[in-house]
């Protein structure tokens, strides 16, 4: 068997890593999606090699991140390790080892957002902003587009991406109002300097294979073609499909490959999918063989009933008329960022952040000048209930000089009153904290 | 007294070794159209003064699986097999009829899918139907080939995932006991997943089986015939051995085995203290082999052989076509400047040195150019072909015959060492699976090379240059690989899987597939699958043989409300050797 598309795999199991015994995100996680691969003979595939993780560096989180108080103590070797492991599947493209990659590792990541201060979603680094960022550090600027396939928000990659309008990101996901994190809506299209680049495909529960499909081609595809991206990153959670035991969509093994055949992402990073045994042996059965090329039509799960699985028309028409909605904002995006920003010269946006996995409480500001020659210098103020009052200042890739020199003397002046301040200069790939 | 064979593509070479000492050792040419003869005659050439009572061994590397795979010459086999739902299989690289199945066991062993027996009643009607067609039409045959191998067919059963939940296979093979001559279930030659692998080491199996049976009864009625009557056993591509009658149920596992052979035979030769690259360097071929811990390097999943790829377990050997007969020649190139990139060295062989009456020049020319050769026999005249050869090469490049061998030297050393090279690069890529083992990053670092072989003893300054390591060359290894064949002792892997929550535990290997109970533990599993295999060991050999756990995990099992543990250990007969050879 020969794979039309040389597909790099960096598989890592962290068959020694768990949040605790009887945590979904456990050692058993990848078990069963191993022995079924290692069962098809997917090593075995001409075109189809495996690779390790090589473990991240603390520069390669404080592109993304403000950890506080820093990288050694807020990741574990498991999470430098996970995240490496998407930095090798983004290099394995990137340096001609492969066309395609597919990052299985564990623990996740897209629920991490720019701020740490712990686990929230069962995620503490963003592995996919990560992996990407060290790329863009060391090949250069880059047009993205970070499709979530998740069926949670990826609310943290949104965070990072909030404001950059070289990355595109899209997350389709179970509703917020019936499902963690509870975000996710239309109306959050990013930050002014990247209005209209931050998509939202909220769906109703018990979408099945009819609905996904639908959005990817009416809304997804559409949009690719018009932003045209060097670069396509599946966030490839596994969870709508209908054995999730934590979610409550209905897709399926053979959806999610004919959605990867179609989406045709350059690299597949693994988020979150907690049915170990019924959905994940399938579903990246399905994603690998449709990623390399291969006839995928034989993945199945044993217990596949096309006909239980058939949508409700009614979901089928809401899908329809939000479809609509929101390529229509896609392409009046100029027109509304106007409207919601207008004039502005600093925006501003509260939030509450919660982490769920470690139970801590963040309040934070984030503060986005709009400059007209950069996206523009941006600081979060944050306070968490554990005691921590932080700065995190960003200057980003595209700075301009005056952006620049504002990063390093607001950094310089502030401190009283503040346990950490962080300046992290994109531009010049320098990271300072105090 | 241990006797060791070890039959080889040209030569056979046969060793007697007696209280740690060579007391004998031969080597004939192989008559590839009568192996079985070529056999007899070795061990009556070794044995013809020696007092065969002495004998407590007798341990066979053979050809016979192999040249029938390789040659074609192996029995018809149908396939029944059981896919499921995932890859759609097909499998051009099997000459053999391909039968699926309804039913399926999924990663758990649970059953998914019941057989349907109405499906194989149907199955059964087709098959038996074209089977006796086929025996009329073989009888023919069999009137003007008078073939000596039996003509009847085999029966290959594999269902997905029979090392967890063999019951399909099992059923499948007992509806169509009566049906063939003889039939291979998947699960019982490997404890590991891979389902394309297994369904070609079960067809290979019952492909080799009759050939290999008959061999197998032949040789042993010929040794009770000279009254030797010591247990005979069979060298495998892992380094270890079986006995006859277990070799007679699985003769794919004795594919292969001669690179296993050399390196065995290297490791007697050898202290083994230190990680180091093995090097066997023949007449067309130099086999690489890496060992590490004192232990050799394995194939990760099992041997290739031909189009099959397999589950037969086996020494991780590589083999590059550079040897003493390696042609050499002149190609064009656009660096012209880089005299060493001009000349090729291999990789075919066409034909002995111009030493010994060749034709085209070769490796062992060059080396004779140089005066390194120190074959006693040589005449002045053969000295004069090769040099006059070599001098014809060399003056299309300009230089002289010396410096055009010393660049020729060279260039066969820096082959070798790349070729290490890219194989340490894949050897220290393998995946792992833990967080320990990625900031562990163990990684293979030979500190040795070690080097047997012809033209071994010439190249090894060379090599010393390009590998900045030890060379080391033994005193005696004209007959390594008799000498590995003799002291390799019995070996076994066993795969333990036990599910909690199914309350089922397998050992697919020993065929074992019993209930358990709910609260059963790792340190449970560790000393059962210890037992089983000192009983197997006990079964392989009089010899006491060390047993190790190899890999062990137990992971939480959480499903819905019931939770339970999904434990799984690896163990083997620990590979080596039955005693030390001393030197002189």
């Amino acid at each position: 068997m020969q794979a039309k598309n040389k597909l790099g795999l960096v598989f890592f199991p962290a068959f020694d890593w768990a949040i605790s015994p009887r945590h979904p995100e456990r050692e058993e996680r990848l078990l069963y999606t191993q022995d079924q691969l290692f069962e098809e003979g997917i090593q075995d595939i001409a075109g189809v090699e495996f690779y390790n993780p090589v473990p991240a560096t603390e520069k390669d989180v404080e592109r993304v991140h403000f950890a506080v108080p820093d990288v050694k103590t807020r990741f574990s070797k498991s999470h430098m390790v996970s995240m490496g492991g998407a930095i090798e599947a983004f290099d394995l493209v990137f340096s001609g080892r492969a066309e395609k990659s597919f990052a299985l590792v564990r623990p996740p990541g897209h629920h991490a957002q720019r701020v740490v201060y712990g686990d929230r979603g069962f995620c503490v680094g963003n592995i996919e902003a990560v992996g990407l960022e060290a790329m863009r550090a060391k090949y250069g600027d880059l047009r993205v587009a970070v499709i979530d396939t998740d069926c949670h928000h990826g609310d943290g990659t949104e965070d990072i991406y909030w404001n950059d309008p070289d990355t595109l990101f899209i997350s389709f996901h179970q509703d917020g109002r019936t499902l963690y994190p509870g975000t996710g809506f239309l109306e959050d299209a990013g930050g002014p300097g990247a209005y209209g680049y931050n998509i939202n495909i909220p769906l109703p529960p018990k979408t099945g294979e009819q609905g996904y499909l639908y959005v990817l081609e009416h809304i997804i595809m559409p949009i690719l073609a018009e932003y045209k991206p060097d670069l396509i990153v599946n966030s490839a959670g596994q969870d709508n499909h209908y054995s999730d035991p934590i979610t409550n969509m209905n897709f399926t093994a053979q959806g999610y490959a004919i959605l990867n055949e179609k989406l045709n992402p350059d690299v597949a990073v693994l988020e979150g999918g907690y049915s170990i045994e019924s959905a994940l042996p399938y579903v990246n059965t399905g994603i690998i063989l449709a990623m390399a090329g291969l006839d995928y039509s034989g993945v199945k799960e044993p217990d596949y009933d096309p006909v239980r699985l058939r949508q409700d028309p009614r979901i089928t028409e809401y899908i329809k008329e939000l479809s609509d909605v929101i390529y229509e904002r896609w392409q009046k995006r100029e027109i509304l960022a106007e409207k919601e920003y207008g004039k502005q010269k600093l925006v501003q946006r509260k939030r509450n952040v919660f982490y769920d996995t470690d139970g801590i409480m963040e309040n934070q500001t984030q503060n986005f000048k709009v400059c007209p020659d950069c996206s523009g210098l941006n600081y979060i103020d944050s306070r968490s209930d554990w005691g921590s009052k932080i700065k995190g200042i960003t200057i980003p890739r595209d700075a301009c000089t005056s952006c620049q020199n504002e990063g390093y003397e607001l950094y310089e002046k502030s401190g009283s009153g503040l346990t950490n301040v962080y300046l992290q200069d994109r531009a010049n790939d320098r990271y300072l904290a105090k | 007294m241990l006797i060791g064979i070890d039959m080889g593509g040209t030569h056979i070479d046969g060793v007697a070794i007696k209280d740690n000492k060579i007391v004998k050792t031969i080597k004939h040419p192989v008559d590839r159209k009568d192996l079985y003869q070529t056999i007899l005659n070795a061990i009556y050439d070794l044995i013809s003064d020696l007092d065969k009572t002495q004998i407590s061994r007798v341990n066979l590397s053979t050809t016979i699986s192999t040249n029938a795979i390789v040659e074609n010459k192996t029995t018809a086999v149908d396939l029944i097999l059981q896919k499921g739902p995932g890859i759609n299989f097909e499998f051009p690289e099997i000459a053999a009829e391909v039968n699926y199945i309804d039913g399926y066991v999924d990663h758990r062993g649970k059953m998914v899918k019941d057989l349907d027996y109405q499906q194989l009643a149907a199955l059964k009607k087709e098959l038996t139907q074209h089977q006796d067609l086929k025996q009329e039409s073989n009888l023919a045959e069999n009137l003007k080939h008078d073939l000596n191998t039996s003509q009847e067919k085999n029966l290959a059963v594999v269902t997905k995932f029979s090392t967890r939940n063999p019951e399909h296979e099992k059923a499948i093979a007992e509806y169509f006991a009566n049906d063939y001559y003889q039939i291979t279930q998947g699960h019982t030659l490997s404890g590991r997943l891979n389902f394309p692998r297994r369904v070609n080491t079960a067809y290979l199996n019952s492909a080799v089986y009759n050939i290999f049976q008959e061999f197998a009864n032949n040789i042993a009625a010929a040794l009770r015939e000279v009254e030797i009557d010591a247990p005979i056993y069979i060298l495998k591509a892992d380094g270890g051995t079986m006995p006859l009658a277990d070799a007679i149920t699985r003769p794919v596992e004795t594919i292969l085995s001669g690179p296993a052979a050399s390196f065995m035979g290297m490791s007697a030769l050898f202290d083994n203290q230190m990680d180091s690259v093995l090097l066997d360097i023949g007449g067309t071929t130099t086999d690489i082999f890496f060992l590490v811990d004192g232990v050799p390097v394995f194939e990760p999943t099992g041997i290739t052989i031909g189009k099959h790829k397999t589950l037969v377990r086996a020494i991780y050997s590589v083999s590059i076509g550079l040897g003493g007969d390696s042609c050499l020649s002149i190609v064009n190139s656009s660096a012209n400047d880089d005299l060493a990139a001009r000349i090729k060295i291999g990789p075919e062989r066409k034909g002995p040195p111009l030493l010994f009456g060749g034709e085209t020049p070769t490796l062992t020319d060059a080396m004779s150019v140089l005066h390194k050769l120190d074959f006693g026999h040589l005449s002045a005249e053969q000295v004069m072909l090769a040099r006059q050869g070599i001098t014809e090469l060399a003056e299309q490049l300009s230089l002289s015959p010396e410096d055009f061998a010393e660049i020729v030297l060279t260039k066969a050393a820096q082959t070798v060492k790349n070729q290490v090279d890219s194989l340490l690069l894949r050897l220290n890529s393998q995946p792992v699976y833990t967080v320990r083992e990625i900031l562990a990053d163990r990684q293979i670092k030979p500190a040795e090379v070690k080097v047997i072989g012809g033209p071994a003893k010439i190249l090894a300054e060379y090599l010393e240059q390009e590998f900045k390591l030890n060379v080391l060359l033994p005193d005696q290894f004209q007959v390594a690989n008799a000498i590995g064949a003799a002291l390799a002792q019995p070996t076994i892997e066993l795969n333990l899987l036990a599910d909690t929550q199914r309350k089922i535990l397998i050992i697919p290997e020993l065929n074992i597939y019993e209930k358990i109970g709910s609260r059963y533990s790792l340190d449970e599993g560790r000393k059962y699958i210890l037992r089983c295999l000192k009983q197997a060991a006990k079964e392989l050999s009089d010899s006491k043989l060390a047993t190790e756990i190899i890999e062990e995990s137990s992971f939480n099992m959480v499903d819905g409300y019931s939770s339970g543990k999904n434990i799984r250990i690896k163990a083997q007969i620990k590979p080596g050797l039955s005693c030390a050879i001393e030197h002189e």
